[in-house]
Protein backbone atom coordinates (compact mmCIF):
# COMPACT_ATOMS: atom_id res chain seq x y z
CA UNK A 1 0.00 0.00 0.00
CA UNK A 2 2.49 2.51 0.41
CA UNK A 3 4.24 1.41 -2.04
CA UNK A 4 1.70 2.28 -4.37
CA UNK A 5 1.13 5.54 -2.80
CA UNK A 6 4.41 6.31 -3.71
CA UNK A 7 4.45 5.28 -7.28
CA UNK A 8 1.11 6.21 -7.46
CA UNK A 9 1.99 9.59 -9.67
CA UNK A 10 4.38 7.39 -12.11
CA UNK A 11 1.70 4.73 -12.38
CA UNK A 12 -1.18 7.61 -13.33
CA UNK A 13 2.16 8.59 -16.03
CA UNK A 14 2.05 5.12 -17.33
CA UNK A 15 -1.73 4.37 -17.48
CA UNK A 16 -2.11 7.80 -19.45
CA UNK A 17 0.88 7.19 -21.89
CA UNK A 18 -0.64 3.49 -22.37
CA UNK A 19 -4.13 5.17 -23.52
CA UNK A 20 -2.52 7.48 -25.84
CA UNK A 21 -0.84 4.66 -27.49
CA UNK A 22 -3.56 2.11 -27.61
CA UNK A 23 -4.88 3.16 -31.07
CA UNK A 24 -1.67 2.72 -32.16
CA UNK A 25 -1.17 -1.17 -31.26
CA UNK A 26 -4.76 -1.93 -32.52
CA UNK A 27 -3.84 0.17 -35.66
CA UNK A 28 -0.67 -2.58 -36.36
CA UNK A 29 -2.43 -5.43 -34.57
CA UNK A 30 -5.43 -5.29 -37.02
CA UNK A 31 -2.85 -4.79 -40.29
CA UNK A 32 -2.40 -8.35 -40.43
CA UNK A 33 -6.10 -9.18 -39.92
CA UNK A 34 -8.38 -11.12 -42.62
CA UNK A 35 -11.82 -9.00 -42.36
CA UNK A 36 -14.82 -11.38 -42.92
CA UNK A 37 -16.83 -8.83 -45.08
CA UNK A 38 -16.31 -5.03 -45.64
CA UNK A 39 -15.52 -3.70 -42.31
CA UNK A 40 -12.30 -4.19 -40.09
CA UNK A 41 -13.77 -4.36 -36.93
CA UNK A 42 -13.57 -7.10 -35.29
CA UNK A 43 -10.51 -9.97 -35.45
CA UNK A 44 -11.08 -12.53 -37.68
CA UNK A 45 -7.58 -14.94 -38.20
CA UNK A 46 -4.11 -13.81 -39.05
CA UNK A 47 -2.79 -12.76 -42.55
CA UNK A 48 -0.12 -10.97 -44.43
CA UNK A 49 -1.80 -10.29 -47.62
CA UNK A 50 -2.13 -6.66 -47.09
CA UNK A 51 1.24 -6.52 -46.25
CA UNK A 52 1.94 -8.24 -49.39
CA UNK A 53 0.07 -6.27 -51.34
CA UNK A 54 -0.44 -2.54 -49.81
CA UNK A 55 -1.32 -1.33 -53.31
CA UNK A 56 -4.06 -3.58 -53.44
CA UNK A 57 -6.57 -1.23 -52.19
CA UNK A 58 -8.15 0.59 -55.58
CA UNK A 59 -6.70 4.32 -55.53
CA UNK A 60 -4.93 4.00 -52.27
CA UNK A 61 -1.45 4.35 -53.60
CA UNK A 62 -2.54 7.04 -55.90
CA UNK A 63 -3.91 9.15 -52.90
CA UNK A 64 -0.50 8.50 -51.42
CA UNK A 65 1.75 9.41 -53.70
CA UNK A 66 -0.29 12.86 -53.92
CA UNK A 67 0.01 13.44 -50.27
CA UNK A 68 3.90 13.12 -50.19
CA UNK A 69 4.38 14.95 -53.01
CA UNK A 70 2.35 17.70 -51.57
CA UNK A 71 3.24 16.95 -48.14
CA UNK A 72 7.37 17.44 -49.45
CA UNK A 73 6.54 20.53 -51.54
CA UNK A 74 4.55 22.17 -48.45
CA UNK A 75 6.85 21.40 -45.59
CA UNK A 76 10.14 22.36 -47.64
CA UNK A 77 8.34 25.85 -48.63
CA UNK A 78 6.94 26.36 -44.79
CA UNK A 79 10.66 25.74 -43.54
CA UNK A 80 12.29 27.83 -45.33
CA UNK A 81 9.60 30.71 -44.74
CA UNK A 82 8.98 29.80 -40.96
CA UNK A 83 13.21 29.53 -40.42
CA UNK A 84 13.27 32.81 -41.23
CA UNK A 85 10.76 34.12 -39.13
CA UNK A 86 12.20 32.46 -36.17
CA UNK A 87 15.61 34.12 -36.37
CA UNK A 88 14.62 36.98 -36.83
CA UNK A 89 12.57 36.31 -33.53
CA UNK A 90 15.51 35.17 -31.53
CA UNK A 91 18.20 37.10 -32.90
CA UNK A 92 16.31 40.51 -33.38
CA UNK A 93 14.93 43.74 -31.83
CA UNK A 94 12.68 45.65 -33.75
CA UNK A 95 8.82 47.10 -34.40
CA UNK A 96 5.86 44.89 -34.83
CA UNK A 97 6.82 42.13 -32.86
CA UNK A 98 3.76 41.23 -30.64
CA UNK A 99 1.92 41.60 -33.87
CA UNK A 100 4.24 39.14 -34.95
CA UNK A 101 3.88 37.03 -32.30
CA UNK A 102 -0.19 37.17 -32.77
CA UNK A 103 0.11 36.51 -36.71
CA UNK A 104 1.93 33.18 -35.91
CA UNK A 105 -0.15 31.87 -32.81
CA UNK A 106 -3.50 32.76 -34.71
CA UNK A 107 -3.61 29.62 -37.02
CA UNK A 108 -2.27 27.39 -34.26
CA UNK A 109 -5.31 28.21 -32.54
CA UNK A 110 -8.04 28.80 -35.15
CA UNK A 111 -10.21 25.73 -35.85
CA UNK A 112 -9.20 23.78 -38.68
CA UNK A 113 -12.63 24.01 -40.53
CA UNK A 114 -12.47 28.22 -39.97
CA UNK A 115 -9.36 28.20 -41.72
CA UNK A 116 -10.54 25.74 -44.50
CA UNK A 117 -13.95 27.58 -44.95
CA UNK A 118 -12.25 31.07 -45.19
CA UNK A 119 -9.21 30.03 -47.34
CA UNK A 120 -12.34 28.57 -49.63
CA UNK A 121 -13.94 32.02 -49.51
CA UNK A 122 -10.53 33.86 -50.57
CA UNK A 123 -10.28 31.64 -53.48
CA UNK A 124 -13.52 31.81 -54.93
CA UNK A 125 -13.17 35.49 -54.78
CA UNK A 126 -9.49 35.24 -56.64
CA UNK A 127 -10.99 32.46 -59.00
CA UNK A 128 -8.54 30.01 -57.94
CA UNK A 129 -9.80 26.49 -58.70
CA UNK A 130 -10.00 23.88 -55.88
CA UNK A 131 -7.14 20.96 -56.38
CA UNK A 132 -3.63 20.41 -55.96
CA UNK A 133 -2.60 23.94 -56.07
CA UNK A 134 -4.94 25.57 -53.48
CA UNK A 135 -4.42 22.76 -50.88
CA UNK A 136 -0.88 23.06 -51.20
CA UNK A 137 -1.04 26.55 -50.34
CA UNK A 138 -3.26 25.86 -47.17
CA UNK A 139 -0.67 23.41 -46.33
CA UNK A 140 2.10 26.03 -46.51
CA UNK A 141 0.40 28.42 -44.35
CA UNK A 142 -0.86 26.13 -41.32
CA UNK A 143 2.68 24.74 -40.81
CA UNK A 144 4.47 28.18 -40.97
CA UNK A 145 3.75 28.69 -37.51
CA UNK A 146 4.49 25.19 -35.92
CA UNK A 147 8.36 25.58 -38.08
CA UNK A 148 8.76 28.95 -36.23
CA UNK A 149 8.11 26.90 -32.57
CA UNK A 150 10.05 24.34 -33.83
CA UNK A 151 13.02 26.69 -34.32
CA UNK A 152 12.84 29.23 -32.38
CA UNK A 153 12.84 27.02 -29.42
CA UNK A 154 16.64 25.50 -30.78
CA UNK A 155 17.74 29.50 -31.83
CA UNK A 156 17.08 30.73 -28.30
CA UNK A 157 19.74 28.21 -26.91
CA UNK A 158 22.39 29.00 -28.91
CA UNK A 159 24.98 30.82 -27.55
CA UNK A 160 25.45 34.44 -29.83
CA UNK A 161 29.15 34.66 -28.82
CA UNK A 162 29.93 31.85 -31.04
CA UNK A 163 28.60 34.12 -33.87
CA UNK A 164 30.46 37.10 -32.32
CA UNK A 165 33.52 34.88 -32.23
CA UNK A 166 33.32 34.33 -36.13
CA UNK A 167 33.07 38.00 -37.14
CA UNK A 168 36.23 38.76 -34.95
CA UNK A 169 37.97 35.86 -36.69
CA UNK A 170 37.33 37.89 -40.36
CA UNK A 171 34.17 35.84 -41.36
CA UNK A 172 31.53 37.52 -43.53
CA UNK A 173 28.22 37.47 -42.20
CA UNK A 174 26.95 35.19 -45.22
CA UNK A 175 30.09 33.06 -43.91
CA UNK A 176 29.09 33.28 -40.19
CA UNK A 177 25.57 31.73 -40.92
CA UNK A 178 26.34 29.00 -43.44
CA UNK A 179 29.11 27.65 -41.31
CA UNK A 180 28.26 28.40 -37.73
CA UNK A 181 24.78 29.30 -37.44
CA UNK A 182 22.97 27.36 -39.83
CA UNK A 183 24.82 24.16 -38.76
CA UNK A 184 23.68 24.74 -34.78
CA UNK A 185 20.40 25.48 -35.88
CA UNK A 186 19.73 22.35 -37.95
CA UNK A 187 18.32 20.29 -35.58
CA UNK A 188 15.69 22.47 -34.89
CA UNK A 189 15.13 23.08 -38.46
CA UNK A 190 15.34 19.63 -39.29
CA UNK A 191 12.65 18.76 -36.49
CA UNK A 192 10.13 21.78 -37.77
CA UNK A 193 9.88 20.24 -41.22
CA UNK A 194 9.10 16.97 -40.33
CA UNK A 195 6.60 18.26 -38.20
CA UNK A 196 5.57 20.43 -41.21
CA UNK A 197 5.71 17.30 -43.02
CA UNK A 198 3.86 15.37 -40.66
CA UNK A 199 1.08 17.61 -40.14
CA UNK A 200 0.64 18.12 -43.88
CA UNK A 201 0.55 14.47 -44.60
CA UNK A 202 -2.10 14.04 -41.50
CA UNK A 203 -4.67 16.86 -42.45
CA UNK A 204 -8.13 16.06 -43.67
CA UNK A 205 -10.28 19.24 -42.52
CA UNK A 206 -8.48 22.28 -44.49
CA UNK A 207 -7.66 19.76 -47.40
CA UNK A 208 -11.41 18.52 -48.02
CA UNK A 209 -12.59 22.51 -48.48
CA UNK A 210 -9.86 22.96 -51.22
CA UNK A 211 -8.97 20.11 -52.92
CA UNK A 212 -10.76 18.75 -55.93
CA UNK A 213 -12.07 15.18 -57.38
CA UNK A 214 -8.78 14.73 -58.64
CA UNK A 215 -6.90 15.84 -55.96
CA UNK A 216 -7.62 12.58 -53.49
CA UNK A 217 -5.04 13.15 -50.34
CA UNK A 218 -4.30 9.96 -48.84
CA UNK A 219 -6.14 11.21 -45.54
CA UNK A 220 -9.35 12.13 -48.44
CA UNK A 221 -8.74 8.22 -49.12
CA UNK A 222 -9.25 6.85 -45.69
CA UNK A 223 -12.42 9.09 -45.03
CA UNK A 224 -13.96 8.13 -48.21
CA UNK A 225 -13.24 4.55 -47.38
CA UNK A 226 -14.24 4.66 -43.90
CA UNK A 227 -17.54 5.44 -45.01
CA UNK A 228 -18.01 2.23 -47.12
CA UNK A 229 -15.51 -0.28 -44.99
CA UNK A 230 -11.50 0.74 -45.08
CA UNK A 231 -9.39 -1.84 -46.98
CA UNK A 232 -6.56 -3.56 -44.44
CA UNK A 233 -4.35 -2.05 -46.34
CA UNK A 234 -5.11 1.35 -44.51
CA UNK A 235 -3.56 -0.05 -41.46
CA UNK A 236 -0.73 -0.97 -43.55
CA UNK A 237 0.44 2.26 -44.74
CA UNK A 238 -0.25 3.43 -41.01
CA UNK A 239 2.05 0.89 -39.36
CA UNK A 240 4.85 1.57 -42.28
CA UNK A 241 4.62 5.60 -41.19
CA UNK A 242 4.16 4.77 -37.68
CA UNK A 243 7.96 2.66 -37.99
CA UNK A 244 9.50 4.62 -40.37
CA UNK A 245 8.60 8.00 -38.14
CA UNK A 246 9.87 6.40 -35.08
CA UNK A 247 13.21 5.21 -37.24
CA UNK A 248 13.51 8.54 -38.06
CA UNK A 249 12.97 10.13 -34.45
CA UNK A 250 14.76 7.52 -32.73
CA UNK A 251 18.03 7.62 -35.16
CA UNK A 252 18.02 11.05 -34.27
CA UNK A 253 17.90 10.85 -31.02
CA UNK A 254 21.04 8.80 -30.63
CA UNK A 255 22.74 11.02 -32.87
CA UNK A 256 22.09 13.66 -30.47
CA UNK A 257 23.03 11.70 -28.03
CA UNK A 258 26.61 10.55 -29.23
CA UNK A 259 27.59 14.33 -30.39
CA UNK A 260 26.87 15.47 -26.59
CA UNK A 261 28.59 12.46 -25.54
CA UNK A 262 31.79 13.44 -27.97
CA UNK A 263 31.93 16.94 -26.76
CA UNK A 264 31.91 16.46 -23.13
CA UNK B 1 21.68 42.56 -26.39
CA UNK B 2 21.29 45.80 -23.94
CA UNK B 3 23.80 43.64 -20.88
CA UNK B 4 26.31 43.83 -24.26
CA UNK B 5 25.86 47.61 -25.11
CA UNK B 6 25.86 49.20 -21.46
CA UNK B 7 28.66 46.00 -19.85
CA UNK B 8 31.24 46.59 -22.24
CA UNK B 9 31.92 50.35 -23.19
CA UNK B 10 32.87 50.73 -26.05
CA UNK B 11 34.01 46.80 -26.96
CA UNK B 12 35.10 46.96 -30.87
CA UNK B 13 33.57 43.72 -31.85
CA UNK B 14 29.65 44.72 -31.20
CA UNK B 15 27.48 42.16 -33.39
CA UNK B 16 26.91 43.70 -36.61
CA UNK B 17 23.20 43.03 -36.87
CA UNK B 18 22.70 45.63 -34.68
CA UNK B 19 23.35 47.90 -37.52
CA UNK B 20 21.31 46.63 -39.94
CA UNK B 21 17.90 47.64 -39.54
CA UNK B 22 16.48 46.08 -42.50
CA UNK B 23 17.42 42.48 -41.93
CA UNK B 24 14.47 40.93 -39.49
CA UNK B 25 12.26 42.69 -41.70
CA UNK B 26 13.34 40.69 -44.65
CA UNK B 27 13.73 37.81 -42.57
CA UNK B 28 10.24 38.25 -42.18
CA UNK B 29 8.29 39.48 -45.13
CA UNK B 30 8.04 36.41 -47.09
CA UNK B 31 6.22 34.05 -44.27
CA UNK B 32 4.14 36.87 -42.68
CA UNK B 33 3.14 37.66 -45.98
CA UNK B 34 2.11 34.03 -46.52
CA UNK B 35 0.05 34.51 -43.74
CA UNK B 36 -1.46 37.68 -44.34
CA UNK B 37 -2.88 36.73 -48.04
CA UNK B 38 -3.80 32.97 -47.02
CA UNK B 39 -4.71 33.47 -43.08
CA UNK B 40 -5.58 36.92 -42.29
CA UNK B 41 -7.44 37.79 -45.81
CA UNK B 42 -9.19 34.66 -45.80
CA UNK B 43 -11.01 35.78 -42.14
CA UNK B 44 -12.52 38.98 -44.47
CA UNK B 45 -13.56 37.18 -47.42
CA UNK B 46 -15.07 34.69 -45.26
CA UNK B 47 -17.04 37.81 -43.12
CA UNK B 48 -17.57 39.48 -46.77
CA UNK B 49 -19.05 35.88 -47.97
CA UNK B 50 -21.48 35.48 -45.00
CA UNK B 51 -23.47 39.19 -46.06
CA UNK B 52 -23.75 38.08 -49.82
CA UNK B 53 -26.48 36.83 -51.36
CA UNK B 54 -27.48 34.65 -54.40
CA UNK B 55 -26.67 31.07 -55.12
CA UNK B 56 -23.86 29.10 -56.91
CA UNK B 57 -24.55 29.18 -60.21
CA UNK B 58 -25.81 32.47 -60.51
CA UNK B 59 -23.11 33.98 -58.84
CA UNK B 60 -23.42 36.03 -55.15
CA UNK B 61 -23.82 39.88 -54.64
CA UNK B 62 -22.72 41.67 -51.67
CA UNK B 63 -26.19 42.80 -49.75
CA UNK B 64 -24.94 43.41 -46.09
CA UNK B 65 -27.71 40.88 -45.43
CA UNK B 66 -27.29 40.75 -41.73
CA UNK B 67 -30.74 38.60 -41.04
CA UNK B 68 -27.99 35.41 -41.67
CA UNK B 69 -26.24 35.36 -38.60
CA UNK B 70 -30.25 35.19 -37.13
CA UNK B 71 -30.97 32.56 -39.11
CA UNK B 72 -28.01 30.81 -38.41
CA UNK B 73 -28.11 31.01 -34.84
CA UNK B 74 -31.65 29.95 -34.39
CA UNK B 75 -30.92 27.11 -36.78
CA UNK B 76 -27.86 25.89 -35.23
CA UNK B 77 -27.22 27.40 -31.86
CA UNK B 78 -27.83 23.72 -30.43
CA UNK B 79 -24.90 22.32 -32.38
CA UNK B 80 -22.31 25.51 -31.35
CA UNK B 81 -23.58 24.87 -28.00
CA UNK B 82 -23.29 21.30 -27.98
CA UNK B 83 -19.74 21.91 -29.53
CA UNK B 84 -18.33 24.25 -26.77
CA UNK B 85 -19.51 21.50 -24.02
CA UNK B 86 -18.10 18.66 -26.02
CA UNK B 87 -14.65 20.57 -26.18
CA UNK B 88 -14.97 21.84 -22.34
CA UNK B 89 -15.24 17.88 -21.22
CA UNK B 90 -12.79 17.01 -23.01
CA UNK B 91 -10.32 19.84 -21.98
CA UNK B 92 -10.72 19.71 -18.63
CA UNK B 93 -9.98 15.68 -18.79
CA UNK B 94 -7.44 16.29 -21.26
CA UNK B 95 -6.00 18.53 -18.15
CA UNK B 96 -6.62 15.95 -15.76
CA UNK B 97 -5.14 13.59 -17.28
CA UNK B 98 -1.96 15.31 -18.74
CA UNK B 99 -1.22 17.20 -15.30
CA UNK B 100 0.42 13.95 -14.00
CA UNK B 101 1.86 12.92 -16.98
CA UNK B 102 3.94 16.17 -18.04
CA UNK B 103 4.69 16.52 -14.27
CA UNK B 104 6.41 13.16 -14.29
CA UNK B 105 8.21 13.82 -17.46
CA UNK B 106 9.19 17.52 -16.15
CA UNK B 107 10.25 16.01 -12.57
CA UNK B 108 10.63 12.23 -12.05
CA UNK B 109 11.21 10.79 -15.73
CA UNK B 110 15.53 11.45 -15.43
CA UNK B 111 17.30 9.41 -18.02
CA UNK B 112 13.66 8.27 -19.03
CA UNK B 113 12.72 11.93 -20.16
CA UNK B 114 13.56 11.85 -23.52
CA UNK B 115 12.21 8.40 -23.84
CA UNK B 116 8.44 9.29 -22.27
CA UNK B 117 8.55 12.61 -24.78
CA UNK B 118 9.22 10.43 -27.66
CA UNK B 119 6.15 8.68 -26.55
CA UNK B 120 4.06 11.20 -25.98
CA UNK B 121 4.59 12.68 -29.47
CA UNK B 122 4.49 8.99 -31.04
CA UNK B 123 0.88 8.86 -31.69
CA UNK B 124 1.34 11.67 -34.56
CA UNK B 125 2.76 9.22 -36.37
CA UNK B 126 0.01 7.12 -37.29
CA UNK B 127 -2.70 9.24 -39.52
CA UNK B 128 -5.32 10.94 -36.62
CA UNK B 129 -8.06 9.76 -39.38
CA UNK B 130 -6.54 6.00 -38.49
CA UNK B 131 -6.14 6.25 -34.77
CA UNK B 132 -9.91 7.38 -34.74
CA UNK B 133 -11.15 4.28 -36.38
CA UNK B 134 -9.48 2.04 -34.18
CA UNK B 135 -11.15 3.83 -31.52
CA UNK B 136 -14.26 2.37 -33.49
CA UNK B 137 -12.62 -0.92 -32.90
CA UNK B 138 -11.74 -0.67 -29.44
CA UNK B 139 -15.19 0.48 -28.42
CA UNK B 140 -16.77 -1.68 -30.65
CA UNK B 141 -20.64 -3.49 -29.29
CA UNK B 142 -18.70 -6.98 -29.07
CA UNK B 143 -15.29 -5.95 -28.09
CA UNK B 144 -13.74 -6.97 -24.51
CA UNK B 145 -13.60 -2.79 -23.63
CA UNK B 146 -17.44 -2.74 -23.97
CA UNK B 147 -18.06 -6.08 -22.19
CA UNK B 148 -15.43 -5.38 -19.06
CA UNK B 149 -17.57 -1.66 -18.97
CA UNK B 150 -20.77 -3.94 -18.92
CA UNK B 151 -19.47 -6.19 -16.34
CA UNK B 152 -18.21 -3.47 -13.85
CA UNK B 153 -21.98 -1.77 -15.07
CA UNK B 154 -20.19 1.02 -16.03
CA UNK B 155 -22.77 1.42 -19.14
CA UNK B 156 -25.16 1.25 -16.40
CA UNK B 157 -23.64 4.42 -14.72
CA UNK B 158 -23.08 6.61 -17.77
CA UNK B 159 -26.46 5.62 -19.34
CA UNK B 160 -27.58 7.28 -16.68
CA UNK B 161 -25.39 10.23 -16.71
CA UNK B 162 -27.23 10.47 -20.64
CA UNK B 163 -23.99 10.08 -21.98
CA UNK B 164 -24.82 6.77 -23.99
CA UNK B 165 -28.26 5.44 -25.29
CA UNK B 166 -27.96 2.07 -25.17
CA UNK B 167 -25.48 -0.72 -23.05
CA UNK B 168 -22.92 -0.21 -25.67
CA UNK B 169 -20.60 2.29 -25.52
CA UNK B 170 -20.12 3.43 -29.30
CA UNK B 171 -21.69 5.80 -31.35
CA UNK B 172 -22.59 7.77 -28.39
CA UNK B 173 -21.86 11.27 -26.19
CA UNK B 174 -19.73 9.57 -24.46
CA UNK B 175 -17.32 7.90 -27.32
CA UNK B 176 -16.69 11.52 -28.74
CA UNK B 177 -15.93 13.11 -25.74
CA UNK B 178 -13.24 10.38 -25.38
CA UNK B 179 -12.31 10.54 -28.48
CA UNK B 180 -11.37 14.31 -28.45
CA UNK B 181 -9.77 13.94 -25.25
CA UNK B 182 -7.48 11.23 -26.55
CA UNK B 183 -6.91 13.05 -30.17
CA UNK B 184 -6.04 16.98 -28.76
CA UNK B 185 -4.00 15.83 -25.46
CA UNK B 186 -0.46 16.02 -27.07
CA UNK B 187 -1.44 19.56 -27.29
CA UNK B 188 -2.34 19.72 -23.29
CA UNK B 189 0.75 17.70 -22.30
CA UNK B 190 3.31 19.31 -24.41
CA UNK B 191 2.82 23.15 -23.01
CA UNK B 192 2.26 21.84 -19.77
CA UNK B 193 5.27 19.91 -19.82
CA UNK B 194 7.47 23.25 -21.02
CA UNK B 195 6.28 25.02 -17.93
CA UNK B 196 6.77 21.99 -15.35
CA UNK B 197 10.62 21.36 -16.59
CA UNK B 198 11.49 25.34 -15.63
CA UNK B 199 10.27 24.45 -12.13
CA UNK B 200 12.61 24.72 -9.60
CA UNK B 201 12.36 21.58 -6.98
CA UNK B 202 14.24 23.58 -4.58
CA UNK B 203 10.80 25.85 -4.48
CA UNK B 204 8.81 22.82 -3.37
CA UNK B 205 11.12 21.66 -0.89
CA UNK B 206 11.70 24.88 0.44
CA UNK B 207 7.55 25.05 0.90
CA UNK B 208 8.01 21.39 2.87
CA UNK B 209 10.42 22.68 4.65
CA UNK B 210 8.06 25.07 5.62
CA UNK B 211 5.51 22.62 6.69
CA UNK B 212 3.36 22.96 3.90
CA UNK B 213 1.90 19.51 3.14
CA UNK B 214 1.99 18.19 -0.54
CA UNK B 215 -1.12 19.15 -1.38
CA UNK B 216 -0.45 23.02 0.42
CA UNK B 217 2.77 22.59 -1.62
CA UNK B 218 1.23 21.93 -5.05
CA UNK B 219 -1.51 24.67 -4.52
CA UNK B 220 0.46 27.13 -3.29
CA UNK B 221 4.17 26.33 -5.56
CA UNK B 222 3.62 24.16 -8.53
CA UNK B 223 0.03 24.88 -9.76
CA UNK B 224 0.71 28.55 -9.90
CA UNK B 225 3.74 28.05 -11.36
CA UNK B 226 2.35 25.89 -14.37
CA UNK B 227 -0.31 28.46 -14.82
CA UNK B 228 0.78 29.69 -18.25
CA UNK B 229 1.33 25.91 -19.47
CA UNK B 230 -2.33 25.07 -18.36
CA UNK B 231 -3.50 28.33 -20.13
CA UNK B 232 -1.60 27.53 -23.00
CA UNK B 233 -2.38 24.22 -23.05
CA UNK B 234 -6.18 24.65 -22.07
CA UNK B 235 -6.12 27.11 -25.35
CA UNK B 236 -4.39 24.36 -27.55
CA UNK B 237 -7.01 21.73 -26.67
CA UNK B 238 -10.01 23.54 -26.52
CA UNK B 239 -10.17 25.54 -30.08
CA UNK B 240 -9.03 22.73 -32.09
CA UNK B 241 -12.10 20.36 -30.53
CA UNK B 242 -14.62 23.13 -30.76
CA UNK B 243 -14.09 23.18 -34.28
CA UNK B 244 -13.78 19.26 -34.65
CA UNK B 245 -15.65 17.23 -36.45
CA UNK B 246 -13.76 13.99 -37.15
CA UNK B 247 -14.59 12.41 -33.95
CA UNK B 248 -18.40 13.05 -34.12
CA UNK B 249 -18.72 11.89 -37.25
CA UNK B 250 -16.85 8.33 -36.39
CA UNK B 251 -17.64 8.16 -32.90
CA UNK B 252 -20.83 9.89 -32.66
CA UNK B 253 -24.58 9.71 -33.63
CA UNK B 254 -27.19 11.78 -35.42
CA UNK B 255 -27.51 13.29 -31.72
CA UNK B 256 -23.63 14.39 -31.71
CA UNK B 257 -23.16 16.58 -34.95
CA UNK B 258 -20.85 19.14 -33.88
CA UNK B 259 -21.05 22.63 -35.51
CA UNK B 260 -17.91 21.77 -37.60
CA UNK B 261 -19.70 19.12 -39.78
CA UNK B 262 -22.60 21.97 -40.00
CA UNK B 263 -20.42 23.87 -41.37
CA UNK B 264 -18.87 21.44 -43.75
CA UNK B 265 -22.13 20.07 -45.11
CA UNK B 266 -23.73 23.47 -45.90
CA UNK B 267 -20.13 24.53 -47.67
CA UNK B 268 -19.55 21.55 -49.61
CA UNK B 269 -23.07 19.71 -50.16
CA UNK B 270 -25.67 21.70 -49.26
CA UNK B 271 -23.71 25.01 -51.07
CA UNK B 272 -25.12 27.58 -49.02
CA UNK B 273 -21.86 29.64 -48.29
CA UNK B 274 -23.49 32.60 -46.57
CA UNK B 275 -24.88 30.62 -43.68
CA UNK B 276 -21.85 27.98 -43.69
CA UNK B 277 -19.31 31.59 -43.38
CA UNK B 278 -21.57 32.75 -41.15
CA UNK B 279 -21.68 29.99 -38.77
CA UNK B 280 -17.75 29.71 -39.62
CA UNK B 281 -17.28 33.40 -38.43
CA UNK B 282 -19.24 32.81 -35.16
CA UNK B 283 -16.70 30.19 -34.43
CA UNK B 284 -14.17 32.76 -35.48
CA UNK B 285 -15.39 35.13 -32.97
CA UNK B 286 -15.25 33.08 -30.25
CA UNK B 287 -12.10 31.86 -30.81
CA UNK B 288 -10.73 35.49 -30.91
CA UNK B 289 -12.46 36.39 -27.83
CA UNK B 290 -10.70 33.91 -25.93
CA UNK B 291 -7.33 34.26 -27.45
CA UNK B 292 -7.95 38.15 -26.35
CA UNK B 293 -8.47 37.28 -23.05
CA UNK B 294 -5.83 34.91 -22.63
CA UNK B 295 -3.16 37.90 -24.27
CA UNK B 296 -5.17 40.72 -22.07
CA UNK B 297 -3.44 38.62 -19.13
CA UNK B 298 -0.13 37.00 -20.69
CA UNK B 299 1.35 39.08 -23.04
CA UNK B 300 2.22 37.45 -26.72
CA UNK B 301 5.75 36.39 -25.75
CA UNK B 302 4.74 33.51 -24.15
CA UNK B 303 2.31 32.52 -27.03
CA UNK B 304 5.19 30.92 -29.79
Amino acid sequence: MRWLRRHLLVIVAILVLVYMLIPNAVVAVFSFNNPVGRYNYTWQEFSVDAWTNPCGAQGICDSLGLSLRIGLVASLTATALGTMIAFALGRYRFRGRSGTNLLIFMPMATPEVVMGSSLLTLFLMIGLPSGQLAVTIAHIMFCISFVVVAVKARVATLDPRLEEAAADLGSTPVQTFLRVTFPLAFPGILAGALLAFSLSFDDYIITNFNASPSSITFPMYVWGAAQRGAPVQVNVIGTMMFLIALVVVVAGQLLTARRDRARS
Amino acid sequence: MAEVALGTGGAPARPRRRHVGWVPYALLAPGLLWLLVFFAAPMFTLGSQSLQEGNVFDGYVFTGNVSVYADALQKYWPHLLRSVGYAGAATVFALLLAYPLAYVIAQKAGRFQNLMLVLVVAPFFTSFLIRTLAWRTILSDTGPVTELAQRLHITDLLQAANLINNDTLLSSKFAVIAGLTYNFLPFMILPLYASLDRLDHRLVEAAEDLYASPFQAFRHVTWPMSLPGVVAGTLLTFIPAAGDYINSRLLGNTQTIMIGQVIDTQFLRVLDYPLAAALSFVLLLLILALVTTYVRRAGTEELV
